[in-house]
């Protein structure tokens, strides 16, 4: 039994040599343009209303770099904060909210010399695409009965409308309850601004209130502008992490999320460039 | 004869082969205990207190024990004739039932959430009818009772069904002997019989429904008092505040801890 035991492990182990003894007919290609050597991995931890235009430039990067490979661990950006602080490996990270790459600043992750701002960002009041609450104006926010979803006030997006509302309600035209009427309507606060997107799109919810670069990846939603005046300017970080394991591979990323192919990347799903 | 082949063969399987089952069992036993002290140890500080007694851990702590004990109450009322009628009936299809029935112990709570959302949703293929009835689910503790039910239920199934089918069948022959009618068998000579099963079955289904995430966040969503349960306001608090989260992870743990010890004395005593 142990004996039977003991070949079933071995037999698990290392695969059996390839028989053949014909080299491959094509030799892997000699490094050309890119300064990064073959099979190399980049962990990138990005705040969640990235995922679609980091998606992109994961793409883009590893086309342009053969050999590295690119992945995505989107979330909350406190929720990646905590993951890093708890030893979660990454290479770089990518905030929606200055706080919390503060955090890993104080918590001697990241560099703040480093750290690089890349866009900004404005947030929208999204409706579902059938509007069944009939909500025309930022005032109807405040209708009684209105299911609003908003993120939870430790998520960036979800301090940023916490702030527009408290915006909203210094301005005369709303009145000073506005905030107090609106977050009476509010039927859940959830931990990152695409779970808001998601409520709003199946039409749990009547309003969310989300980044603009969310209603742009999902054009069935309506939207109603928030004026400048009133709004939240989002502007997002990205950094290596000090204990990357591979610091050359990270700082190119970031040139490429810097430079003038990433930024029309980030362009064109909402997001506001840089420069 | 004594070659070394049979004397190690003697030392594993002769008086000394008790160490696999020590070894095996530690190990396991270990990844349990290490992370659950650890945490206790962790969470000791000044601000134990003032963290545990804060108003979001209390909401949250009832909340979640409340919900957790109305998802037992139903599992059992429910399931209970359930597991009866798969146990001892037979019809076509019963295993395409079973089936049915063995999904939400293996499937994702998460893929859970989302069934619900579009089954029960107000957009959902039941949403309007519910909303005819003046019923909007999500967002609810109506909510999360339900997510809670359709994880942690089919456990209770499956225990009552696996207890009910051990009953002898010579009994239930007897029973019929005597003219009692299928509820009499059920009440008078099933239950009395399966009760320790049935216990631990709601037990199981109790902790199960107390610990339930995945399906709660995505179906009920969180907000604080109506729908943030123990393991939500620990994920959330997780971000903000590793203490809280740590405090509420720790009552958690001896809530459980307590509940179970109680609940085994009172299964103890029936006997």
């Amino acid at each position: 039994m142990i004996a039977l035991l003991i070949f079933f492990f071995a037999a698990c182990g290392t695969p059996a040599p390839p028989t053949s003894a014909t080299i491959p007919a094509t030799q892997p290609p000699a490094a050309t343009a890119t300064s990064a050597p073959a099979s190399q991995k980049l962990t990138v931890f990005a705040a969640a209303s990235l995922t679609q235009a980091f998606g992109d430039i994961g793409k883009a990067f590893e086309a342009a770099n053969s050999g590295v490979t690119v992945t995505f661990n989107f979330a909350g950006s406190q929720t990646l904060a905590t993951q890093i602080q708890q030893g979660a490996p990454a290479d770089i990270f990518a905030s929606a909210s200055g706080t919390n790459m503060d955090t890993l600043v104080t918590g001697g992750l990241v560099d703040k010399a480093a750290s690089r701002n890349f866009l900004t960002n404005i947030l929208v009041v999204i409706l579902p695409p059938a509007n069944p609450a009939n909500v025309q104006t930022l005032q109807d926010l405040a209708k009684p009965g209105l299911k609003v979803v908003l993120g939870d006030v430790t998520v960036p997006a979800g301090k940023y409308a916490s702030q527009i509302l408290d915006n909203m309600s210094k301005d005369p035209t709303y009145g000073t309850d506005f905030i107090t009427k609106v977050l009476a309507n509010v039927v859940s606060n959830e931990t990152d601004v695409k779970q808001v997107v998601a409520k709003v799109q199946l039409g749990e919810a009547d309003a969310g209130i989300v980044y603009v670069s969310d209603a742009i990846a999902v054009p069935t939603l309506k939207t109603i502008e928030i004026p400048a005046n009133l709004n939240v300017i989002a502007t997002y970080p990205i950094a290596p992490l000090i204990k990357s394991a591979n610091p050359a591979l990270a700082a190119h990323f970031i040139t490429y999320v810097l430079s003038s192919d990433g930024q029309a990347t980030l362009k064109k799903w909402g997001f506001t460039p840089i420069k | 004869m004594n070659k070394p082949s049979n004397r190690l063969r003697q030392s594993l399987v002769g008086g000394n082969s008790k160490w696999i089952f020590v070894i095996l069992s530690g190990i396991l036993f270990a990844l349990f205990a290490v992370p659950l002290a650890a945490v206790v140890l962790r969470s000791i500080g000044p601000d134990f207190f003032t963290n545990a007694l804060s108003r979001q851990a209390l909401k949250a702590l009832s909340l979640s024990l409340v919900t957790s004990s109305i998802t037992m109450i139903i599992s059992a009322v429910f399931g209970t004739p359930l597991a009866y009628v798969l146990a001892h009936w037979k019809f076509k299809y019963k295993s395409w039932i079973e089936l049915i029935l063995d999904l939400p112990i293996v499937l994702p709570p998460s893929v859970a959430g989302l069934a619900l959302l579009i089954a029960f949703g107000r957009n959902g293929y039941f949403g309007p009818a519910l909303n005819v009835l003046g019923i909007s689910l999500p967002f609810t503790t109506a909510a999360v009772v339900i997510a809670q039910t359709f994880v942690a239920a089919p456990l209770y199934v499956r225990s009552a069904r696996i207890g009910f089918s051990g009953v002898d069948k010579q009994l239930i022959e007897s029973a019929h002997v005597e003219g009692a009618s299928q509820w009499q068998l059920f009440s008078e000579v099933m239950i009395p019989l399966t009760s320790r099963i049935l216990a631990s079955g709601a037990i199981l289904t109790w902790t199960r429904a107390l610990g339930e995430f995945g399906a709660t966040i995505l179906f009920a969503g969180n907000l604080v008092g109506t729908t943030q349960t123990m393991p939500v306001a620990i994920y959330v608090g997780f971000e903000q505040n590793l203490g809280v989260a740590l405090v509420l992870s720790v009552v958690l743990i001896f809530v459980s801890a307590i509940v179970l010890t109680v609940t085994k004395k009172l299964e103890q005593r029936e006997y």
